[in-house]
C-alpha cells in the first residue's frame, strides 16, 4: 500500500525525516514515535501535500510527487487536531466532505448515513456538532475520513483525549475498518500498548529515522507469559502462595508481578516454556484442591522489544493492568 | 475495580452495527472540478445563511431586504407620480447604499473563510482532490456572486419598475446594463478585499471589524480630503484622491466609462484618460487580492 525509499524531509533547522525506507502492506499498520518523531510529516508527504527533500514515496502504487490528487481521491485522512465546525450537524458536515471527495449529491447523502451509523452515531447526528462529547467528535472525524470509501485511511492520533472506554471503542472501530470494511489503515500513536492490540504491523520511527518495522506478532511472540489466578480454600488460606511454592518446587520460573497494582497479590505471572507448562499448572492446582479462576496468555509489550531495540529510547512510566496498558515513549534524542 | 469487563455494553452495539454490514462504494467519483463547484455552491448558499442555522440567516437576509426596499419605494413613487425618469441612476444606487454593502462584506467574508481557519477545517479540504487554487477560486467566486446578487437585485427591481412605469425602454436598458457592469466590478473588488482581510485572522470578530474599518475609514478619509480639496479650489486633485478607497474607485471607473454622474464633490469625476488609471487600479487590486489569497493558502496546508 505504501512504499518509501530513502525519504527525507529537511526544514531549515530540523530534519523531520531522515532517509526513511519502509514498505507497508494491506492491513492495520501502526506508526509509533514520540511527538516530533516525524509521523505527521510523513503523512503530509504521503498525501502529496508537502514535497520530500529527497527520496521517493508511493501510495497505492502512485507516486506522491506527481499523482497527489489521484492519491487523495482514494485515501482518507483524520487529523489529530479538532477540525469540526460547531454550528453544523454531523450529517451536513459529512455530506459536504463527501462531495468534496467527488461523490455525487445522492451518493454523498447515502454514504454519510451509512458511515455515521457504522462509527456509532445515531439520532445525535442531526444536532450541531458543538454539543458533542470528545468521543462523538472523534467519531465524526473518523466518518469524514471514511465517507468516500477510500482504499486506505491515515488516522493521526485517533485516541487522543479519549477516556479508557472511549479508547477501547475507538481501537475496536479501527480494527473493524480493516476486518469489516476492507480498508487498510495507517494509524499513528505515541502509545505503544494501543497498537499492540490493534495493528498487524508496527513501524517505529524516532528522530525521522526508522527504528523498526515488523509485524505485531514478531514483536510479542518471543516468549509467553502466563497469568494464573486461583481460589483460596480452608486447607490453603492463601492459595496463591501455595501454588507459587508448589510451582517453584517443580522448577517453573515465576515472574513477580508489579506490587501495588490492582489484583497483584492474587495473580501469578510465570514464563511458559511450552505446552507442558499448561499441564503442569493444571495438575498443581488440582493437586492442591484449588479452583483455577484464570489462566491466560499475557503477550509481552511492544515497549519491551522497543527498549531492547534501541536503548537510547527509554520506555518508562509503565502501568500494567488487565485492560489498560499505556506505555509512554520517552523522548530519546 | 472491575477491570475485567469494562466494555460489555458497547459490545452489544457493535454486534448490531456489524450485522448491518458495510457496503463499499463503486459509483462515480467526480473529481476536482465537481468538488470546486460543490464548494462554490455551498459557500454561496452559506453567504445567505442557507443550509446554516436560523440565526445566521438573519443578518444577510435583513441586509438583502434593506438593499431592495429603497428601490421598491423609488419604483412606487415613479409609477405613482408618472415621473419621466427614476429618482436615482442605476450606477448611483450601489454608491448610495455602500454602507449596507460594506456591512454585508464585513459579515460574510469572515463567515466564508475565517470559520475554516478557526475550526481548522482547511486540512480536511486539502486532504481531498481539490487544491489551493480550487479552494481560493470557489470561495472568491462565491462571495463575489453573493455580492452581485445583493447589488444587482435592487437594480432589477428598478428596471422592472421603470418598464412598468412605461419609461423609455432603450434608455432604461442601457442604464440597467451599465449598472450591472458597475456592480459586477464592485462585487469582485469588495469580495477580494474582504476575503484577503478575513483570511488573515481565524477570529471572526477581528475579521468583521477589520473589513468595516478598511472599507469605511478609507471612504471617510477620501471624502474628507476631496471636500478639503474642493474647498481650496484644487479641483484637479479631487479625482486622484478617489483612487484610495474602494467605493470612490468604482465611482471613478463608472463615471469615466459607464456614463455615471460622479458622486465626487462638484461631480469632478476622472476624465476618460484618467479613468484608464482607475480601471487599471481596480483590476490590479482584484488580481492582487487573488494572488494574496493564493499565497495565504499555499502555506496553510495541513
Amino acid at each position: 500500500m505504501i512504499a518509501t525509499e530513502s525519504l527525507s524531509k529537511r526544514f531549515p533547522r530540523v530534519t523531520a525525516l531522515d532517509r526513511l525506507s519502509v514498505d507497508i502492506g494491506p492491513g492495520v499498520t501502526g506508526l509509533v514515535g514520540a511527538n516530533g518523531a516525524g509521523k505527521s510529516t510523513l503523512i503530509k508527504i504521503l498525501l502529496g501535500l508537502s514535497p520530500a527533500t529527497e527520496g521517493r514515496a508511493e501510495v497505492l502504487g502512485l507516486d506522491v510527487a506527481t499523482k497527489g490528487a489521484a492519491i487523495r481521491e482514494r485515501v482518507g485522512y483524520m487529523p489529530e487536531h479538532d477540525c469540526l465546525p460547531p454550528d453544523v450537524s454531523a450529517t451536513e458536515f459529512v455530506v459536504h466532505m463527501a462531495r468534496m471527495s467527488g461523490l455525487p449529491p445522492t451518493a454523498a447523502r447515502e454514504r454519510t448515513a451509512d458511515t455515521l451509523r457504522h462509527v456509532g452515531l445515531y439520532e445525535e447526528r442531526y444536532r450541531p456538532i458543538g454539543g458533542y462529547s470528545t468521543g462523538m467528535k472523534q467519531r465524526v472525524k473518523l466518518a469524514q475520513a471514511l465517507v468516500h470509501d477510500p482504499q486506505l485511511v491515515f488516522l493521526d492520533e485517533p485516541t487522543n483525549g479519549l477516556d479508557p472506554v472511549g479508547r477501547d471503542e475507538m481501537l475496536g472501530l479501527i480494527r473493524r475498518i480493516h476486518t469489516d470494511f476492507g480498508i487498510s489503515v495507517l494509524v499513528t500513536s505515541h502509545l505503544l500498548g494501543e497498537l499492540e492490540r490493534t495493528c498487524d504491523h508496527v513501524v517505529v520511527v524516532d528522530g525521522g529515522k526508522l527504528l523498526r518495522s515488523s509485524s505485531t506478532t514478531d514483536f510479542t511472540q518471543t516468549t509467553t507469559t502466563l497469568a494464573i489466578e486461583v481460589t483460596d480454600t480452608d486447607a490453603h488460606p492463601d492459595g496463591t502462595r501455595a501454588v507459587r511454592e508448589a510451582l517453584h518446587a517443580r522448577g517453573v520460573e515465576i515472574v513477580e508481578s508489579g506490587a501495588g497494582l490492582p489484583g497483584a497479590g492474587h495473580i501469578l505471572l510465570l514464563t511458559a516454556q511450552g505446552e507442558e507448562t499448561y499441564d503442569l499448572v493444571r495438575d498443581v492446582v488440582a493437586d492442591l484442591g484449588l479452583g483455577l479462576v484464570r489462566m491466560e496468555q499475557r503477550r509481552h509489550h511492544i515497549s519491551e522489544v522497543f527498549t531492547d531495540a534501541d536503548s537510547a529510547t527509554t520506555a518508562g512510566g509503565t502501568t500494567d493492568s488487565d485492560t489498560t496498558r499505556k506505555e509512554a515513549v520517552g523522548h530519546g534524542g | 475495580m472491575a477491570v475485567d469487563q469494562p466494555v460489555t455494553t458497547p459490545t452489544g452495539d457493535q454486534t448490531r452495527i456489524h450485522n448491518i454490514g458495510y457496503r463499499s462504494y463503486d459509483g462515480p467519483r467526480l473529481g476536482r472540478a465537481y468538488a470546486r463547484r460543490s464548494l462554490y455552491s455551498q459557500s454561496l448558499r452559506g453567504a445567505y445563511g442557507l443550509g446554516r442555522s436560523v440565526k445566521s440567516k438573519v443578518l444577510p437576509m435583513l441586509l438583502f431586504v434593506v438593499m431592495c426596499v429603497p428601490a421598491a419605494i423609488m419604483v412606487a413613487v415613479a409609477v405613482a407620480t408618472k415621473a419621466k425618469e427614476l429618482p436615482l441612476d442605476y450606477t448611483r444606487y450601489a454608491i448610495v447604499m455602500q454602507a449596507v454593502i460594506s456591512l454585508y462584506v464585513a459579515s460574510q467574508a469572515p463567515q466564508s473563510v475565517s470559520r475554516d481557519l478557526r475550526f481548522k477545517t482547511v486540512p480536511l479540504y486539502f486532504s481531498r482532490p481539490i487544491e489551493t487554487a480550487d479552494y481560493v477560486r470557489a470561495k472568491y467566486a462565491a462571495l463575489a456572486s453573493a455580492l452581485f446578487v445583493l447589488t444587482a437585485a435592487p437594480l432589477l427591481v428598478l428596471y422592472v419598475g421603470a418598464l412598468l412605469a412605461k419609461l423609455d425602454f432603450a434608455d432604461q436598458t442601457k442604464g440597467f446594463a451599465q449598472g450591472l457592469v458597475s456592480v459586477a466590478l464592485l462585487s469582485l473588488l469588495f469580495a477580494g478585499i474582504g476575503l484577503v482581510i478575513a483570511s488573515v485572522t481565524p477570529r471572526r470578530g477581528f475579521g468583521i471589524a477589520a473589513v468595516i474599518a478598511v472599507l469605511t475609514i478609507s471612504y471617510g478619509a477620501v471624502s474628507t480630503l476631496q471636500a478639503i480639496a474642493d474647498a481650496q479650489d484644487s479641483t484637479g486633485a479631487i479625482p486622484w484622491i478617489g483612487l484610495f478607497s474602494p467605493v470612490t474607485l468604482i465611482d471613478g471607473v463608472q463615471s469615466a466609462f459607464l456614463g455615471a454622474d460622479s458622486a465626487y464633490p462638484g461631480a469632478m469625476g476622472p476624465s476618460t484618460g484618467e479613468g484608464v488609471v482607475f480601471l487599471l487600479v481596480t483590476l490590479g487590486l482584484i488580481a492582487a487580492s487573488y494572488g494574496l489569497l493564493m499565497r495565504r493558502y499555499r502555506k496553510v496546508g495541513l
